[in-house]
């Protein structure tokens, strides 16, 4: 009896940790190993070298794709934020019906119904240098040239992952808001704020945590994706992951492991910043 | 200021769609008193509050302040201040800040507000915990910044509601002391939103007592208490017995009469009745310490109470379940207007 209490919580959490042994630690255990092997044109052979890491940090090719990457992240980051603040304060605040706040918000979730690729690839007729937004700008006298900037380029890259990913921001910021006490507002009018010193003052700092959380989610995803770079940049412009795909297309696995360990530790160090600015843990 | 402004509401009116919440009250507040809005909730008070706040749009008549019409000024405008009921303390700003944050919204510089919010935390006896966030004071603490922060702005009118209603009853008497004396301390007009009648006894210069968005009474307590006007005033301040005025064999224009709780002799077993009792059976026997509250049933009326002092009650004490005779004697009837 006394031996079944116990072991009883171990069996309980056994669950969870075999879920993430097989799903988690096991994967990256096996990107690190591999990560020292070495590699030829036809296999990866067992070793432990150094040489993977030193290739790929002396090489100037490396650094400007990681600073690509991240002007990616930045600029995604700023103009997501932007936009998905502005949705969920419209939401949470100027929306006063709790009906039409559960309608507009599916309505947000619309796109999220097709896939992401579909979702993607509907932009090249659009943008295209015979596209429907050159077309409807030639004809309104507007340009008298295709633009060639709006497909094949970084400002189609980004564009499509503020499409893809505002919504990320969207929900943990009006997530946020929501829980703000409504007699705050009341306070701070009352204290003589003005709408934009209230949203300063009280509103901004209390979506913090939102705020983080959106963040996380919206840097992670664009620091480790590369459909959307090939999709979108025609090959143009290169990202962190899109160097590892090309590189496990030329079988060489080990290389790629060495890249994704360093984007991983990347990447944490900056969600391990965020996380250091903010305490997200009121909001879990 | 030389003179200190009265309060005036002059048929003020809320509408909510078809619902009247407020119908057209007139109200006078003298200067430097302390009035509290009683009844029952949804009986208006809070809106009226919020009214005079300006946190919420008057459909109809105005608030005057002074010689000033506030109606449709903004809430930071008029010379008022509010205290909200769950205090609505900024979560991230320490204390300090929280009072500050009005000087701050007017561009007042840091050290200066500072200081003045730490004058303001001394004078309520929160300077040790300037720095600490809302989250970490207790009930009464966080009342107290919000009270400084509710006075930094200097306000004419201060509007509390509900302000004790979160605390537990041995912090609600001792905050309801502090916020007498602080009143009495600042000379300006407290308008106070309470349903518990025991507070508004306590706290008021004024009681006006409300229902259904009209002022049924607005008075003094000891008036309110002496002298409902109607019976839902003798019902709702509670200590009295509604009769209806056949029973009490009244003179007299009104159709009910009430009696204090505290002016009723009872009289064990049945007994002969005359024009100034009547005879029931005892329901309850509650020992209140001083006192004693016998509730009893009498057939046709609403539920009766007496009051009985302790050694009253011991020299004759009844049992529920046993038949009693309550007595009056004819000048504690009080013929009441509605």
């Amino acid at each position: 009896m006394k031996r079944a209490a116990y072991w009883a919580p171990y069996l309980q959490v056994t669950p969870l940790a075999l879920v993430f042994l097989v799903f988690l630690v096991i994967p990256i255990a096996t990107i690190v190993v591999v990560s020292f092997f070495d590699y030829n044109t036809t296999q990866i052979i067992p070793a432990f070298l150094r040489q993977n890491y030193e290739e790929l940090l002396t090489s100037p090719v490396t650094w400007q794709t990681y600073l690509q990457t991240i002007e990616f992240a930045a600029i995604t980051w700023l103009i997501t934020f932007l936009i998905g603040f502005t949705i969920a304060y419209f939401l949470a605040f100027y929306v006063r019906s709790t009906t039409l706040q559960t309608v507009l918000f599916l309505v947000c979730t619309i796109p999220f119904w097709t896939s992401n690729v579909i979702r993607m690839i509907s932009w090249i007729p659009f943008l295209g240098r015979n596209g429907l937004a050159n077309m409807t700008l030639m004809q309104l006298g507007l340009i008298h040239e295709p633009l060639e900037f709006l497909l094949y380029s970084n400002f189609s890259v980004v564009l499509v992952y503020v499409h893809l990913y505002t919504l990320f921001m969207v929900v943990p910021i009006f997530n946020s808001m929501m829980r703000i006490d409504r007699s705050l507002l009341e306070a701070a009018l009352d204290a003589g704020a003005t709408g934009w010193q209230t949203l300063v003052n009280v509103i901004l700092p209390l979506c913090k945590p939102g705020i983080a959380i959106g963040s996380i989610f919206v840097v992670t995803i664009v620091m480790g994706d590369f459909v959307t770079v090939r999709m979108m940049s025609g090959g143009l412009s290169a990202s962190v992951a899109l160097m590892m795909a090309n590189a496990m297309s030329l079988l060489q696995y080990p290389a790629a492991a060495a890249n994704a360990v360093i984007l991983l530790i990347v990447v944490l160090m900056i969600v391990a910043a965020m996380m250091r600015l903010v305490d997200i843990r009121k909001e879990l | 200021m030389a003179t200190k402004p009265d309060i005036e509401l002059v048929a003020l009116t809320k509408r909510y769609g078809e619902t009247l919440a407020v119908d057209r009250i007139n109200l006078r507040i003298p200067a430097g008193s302390y009035c509290c809005l009683l009844g029952p909730s949804g009986c208006g008070k809070t809106t009226t509050l919020r009214m005079i706040a300006g946190h919420e749009e008057v459909s109809d008549g105005d608030v005057i302040l002074g010689a000033e019409n506030i109606t449709r000024l903004p809430p930071a405008a008029r010379g008022t201040a509010m205290m909200f009921q769950s205090y609505a303390l900024f979560p991230h700003l320490d204390c300090t800040d929280n009072v500050a944050f009005s000087l701050k919204m007017r561009g007042v510089d840091k050290e200066t507000r500072r200081g003045r919010a730490l004058d303001l935390l001394k004078r309520v006896q929160m300077e040790p915990y300037a720095k600490r966030l809302p989250a970490q004071l207790s009930g009464g603490q966080q009342q107290r910044v919000a009270l400084a922060r509710a006075l930094i702005t200097d306000p004419q009118v201060l509007l509390l509601d509900e302000p004790l209603s979160a605390l537990d009853p041995f912090l609600r008497v001792k905050m309801r002391e502090e916020l007498k004396s602080l009143q009495t301390r600042l000379g300006i007009s407290f308008i106070h939103v309470t349903h518990s009648q025991d507070e508004a006894m306590a706290l008021a210069d004024i009681i006006v007592v409300m229902n259904g968005g009209r002022i049924e009474q607005a008075a003094a307590p000891r008036e309110v208490f002496n002298k409902p006007a109607s019976a839902f005033v003798a019902r709702f301040i509670g200590g009295h017995n509604v009769l209806p005025a056949a029973v009490a064999r009244a003179k007299g224009e009104g159709e009910f009469v009430a009696i204090r709780a505290d002016r009723i002799t009872l009289q064990p077993g049945p007994a002969p009745v005359d024009a100034t009792s009547i005879s029931g059976v005892t329901r309850s026997v509650e020992y209140l310490g001083a006192t004693v509250q016998v509730g009893i049933d009498v057939a046709g009326l609403e539920p009766l109470s007496a009051v009985v002092p302790e050694a009253r009650f011991d020299a004759n004490p009844v049992a529920p379940g046993q038949p009693v005779v309550l007595s009056w004697t004819p000048k504690d009837v009080h013929v009441l207007g509605r």
